[in-house]
């Protein structure tokens, strides 16, 4: 397997090492006793480098939300290891964990049910801080507050429920409540694919903005090339549980090795270009 | 407040409806109270003509159900030919101790189905929610009569508690503690029947309401941030999947009601189910318009109070 590109590109470690990981799902069969294992991915190794974007990509059914979900310790993996900042999270005790788990948060693809509808804005931004015990009442509103100013929302619409915001607001909403915690990791899966062209184009110039100003590192999973091409230091390809290729972004674009990361691509300029013609 | 008084308008009309239906249904029915009278060859046909004349059976019924409607307004819905007497104090007297019983097995049912369905939810799959999942199922299929006789059985066999009544025979001479206790023995076996009937479909439901929040990214996104397992059931999922049981709660309401005149015939509770059955036996018919529409009012206020409460508690329909 394809070791990465980190080993001749940056000095300092990685923030997030993934070693062997690998994710089983055990189904029971209707009206029988038997277990079948299905396997979402396996022997995944991945890296990232502090204030640095890695971008998952693959077809649908690849592995990349199982693996998101695993990185995020939401699902427990079945082999290899997850290292934040040189510590092992997978033999953390509970307050550990719950303690690490500030380092690494999470958006999701569907930005109206990622959201608790029958919370505030505000409300949400600052649930984060309530879980943690952070600050008082007033604190958490207050730090609320700046956040959604920081990810470009009213303060006006403190008060205003989810479904009162458009699907760009909402994912600027996630985006201010995975911020609350101050973490070093965020995890996008799938985060921009529910939104119209304009707002993933704001969005991703936010995110970009955001880890200019607090060196924060993003693993991306997407199935979207184009914009992975535009946000994305370095790329994982994703097929059938695996990762088969591993490089930087301008590399693997401009010189894809594995055959189904070529195909991939090859599929994505098709789409590209039957659209162009569309539009012309 | 629209959205309450649009509701409180159409279950008005509901009852307006339910009434012109009963009534309706009744006017079908062959025969009326006096049919088994003119039968009785000592009793003249002008005296049961005279009968008829005089409780207004002789008249079309559009006048009988302006009459009835009159009567409503007066609040005395009517008179029982069997009993002779005004039908809402008849009525009153049997509603309290169905409400007694429905409201009480009601209480029980919900505060048993709230815990048990977030356990079995919060343990999906594991051993003790499939054991779970076969108990509410074997219980489902049980028919309710064969339910109600067995319990029936199991009163007589063991003599734990009385087999029918609402009170002891000598009961006007008890201290208060002693009334409440009579009482409340009396109530166990009926009570216990109709927490059986309609405890599966809300465990089953409530585990559902919950499993489907359980699995929403928002709950997920709560778990990255931290919290316990505890909060993440109490605080999160149960206050979003309270939506679909609030509403359950009207339709729980409903099925309580149908379940209870079975109760309260096979275990003698003097609900208005018995009054009910004698009086369509009998062809008391604004004795059966008056228990429908009670059963009717009971109804309609169960879902009026689901919706009261989901105004309350649900931002989302306050914001339509």
């Amino acid at each position: 397997m394809n070791s990465g590109p980190q080993s001749n590109c940056n000095p300092c470690g990685p923030l997030l090492r993934v070693s062997g990981l690998g994710k089983e799902y055990v189904l029971r069969r209707p009206f029988s006793r038997k277990k079948v294992a299905v396997s979402a991915f396996q022997d995944v190794s991945l890296a990232i480098f502090p204030g640095k974007t890695l971008a998952v990509v693959g077809e649908s059914g690849a592995g990349k939300s199982s693996l998101a979900r695993c990185i995020a310790l939401l699902e427990r993996p079945t082999t290899g290891g997850i290292e934040l900042a040189g510590q092992n999270l997978l033999t953390l005790s509970e307050k550990e964990l719950s303690r690490a788990r500030r380092k690494v948060q999470m958006i999701f693809q569907d930005s109206a049910s990622a959201l608790n509808p029958r919370l505030t804005a505000n409300e949400i931004i600052a649930e984060p801080l309530l879980i943690q015990g952070e600050g008082t009442k007033s604190q958490r509103r207050e730090r609320a507050l700046q956040l959604m100013e920081q990810v470009g929302l009213n303060r006006a619409s403190e008060r205003k429920r989810p479904l009162e915001f458009s699907g760009g607001q909402r994912q600027r909403i996630a985006i201010a409540r995975a911020l609350a915690l101050g973490p070093q990791l965020l995890i996008l899966d799938e985060a921009l694919s529910n939104l119209d062209a304009a707002n993933q184009e704001l969005i991703l110039k936010l995110l970009a903005e955001l880890q200019a100003a607090q060196a924060l590192s993003f693993l991306h999973i997407s199935h979207d090339l184009r914009a992975v091409s535009e946000f994305a230091d370095e790329v994982a390809v994703m097929y059938q549980g695996r990762i088969v290729e591993w490089r930087s972004a301008r590399d693997l674009f401009a010189s894809p090795e594995h055959s189904y990361t070529r195909e991939l691509l090859a599929s994505a300029r098709s789409v590209d270009s039957i659209l162009l013609e569309r539009s012309a | 407040m629209r959205y309450l008084t649009r509701r409180l308008v159409h279950s008005t009309l509901l009852l307006f409806a339910v009434s012109i239906f009963a009534f309706g249904i009744l006017q079908l029915a062959p025969g009326d109270f006096f049919t088994p009278i003119s039968l009785n060859p000592q009793i003249s046909a002008h005296t049961v003509a005279a009968l008829r004349s005089q409780y207004g059976l002789d008249q079309s019924f559009p006048i009988r159900y302006e009459h009835w409607l009159q009567s409503v307004f007066r609040g005395d819905f009517g008179i029982s030919f069997a009993y002779g007497t005004p039908v809402a104090p008849l009525l009153a007297v049997r509603a309290r101790n169905t409400l007694l019983l429905t409201g009480t097995s009601l209480l029980v049912a919900w505060l048993l189905a709230i815990p048990f369905g977030i356990w079995s939810a919060a343990h999906r799959g594991k051993w003790a929610d499939r054991a779970g999942g076969i108990l509410t199922s074997s219980l489902l299929t049980v028919p309710d009569l064969v339910l109600f006789l067995a319990l029936l059985l199991m009163a007589v066999r063991t003599g734990w508690f009385p087999t029918g009544g609402m009170t002891s025979a000598g009961f006007d001479d008890l201290a208060i503690g002693g009334k409440l206790d009579d009482l409340a023995l009396h109530l166990v076996l009926p009570c216990l029947g109709l927490v059986l009937t309609t405890l599966p479909p809300l465990v089953r439901h409530v585990r559902s309401a919950m499993i489907e929040v359980l699995e929403a990214p928002f709950v997920r996104a709560a778990r990255a941030h931290g919290i316990s397992e505890r909060r993440v059931l109490l605080r999160y999922a149960l206050p979003v999947a309270a939506n679909p049981l609030i509403t359950l709660f009207g339709y729980s309401l409903a099925a309580m009601l149908s379940a209870s005149l079975l109760v309260e015939m096979v275990l003698s509770w003097p609900g208005v189910g018995p009054l009910l059955v004698e009086a369509i036996l009998a062809k008391d018919v604004y004795v059966v318009v008056g228990a429908v529409m009670l059963s009717s009012v009971f109804l309609v206020a169960g879902n009026l109070v689901a919706d009261a409460v989901l105004f309350a508690t649900d931002p989302r329909i306050r914001m339509d």
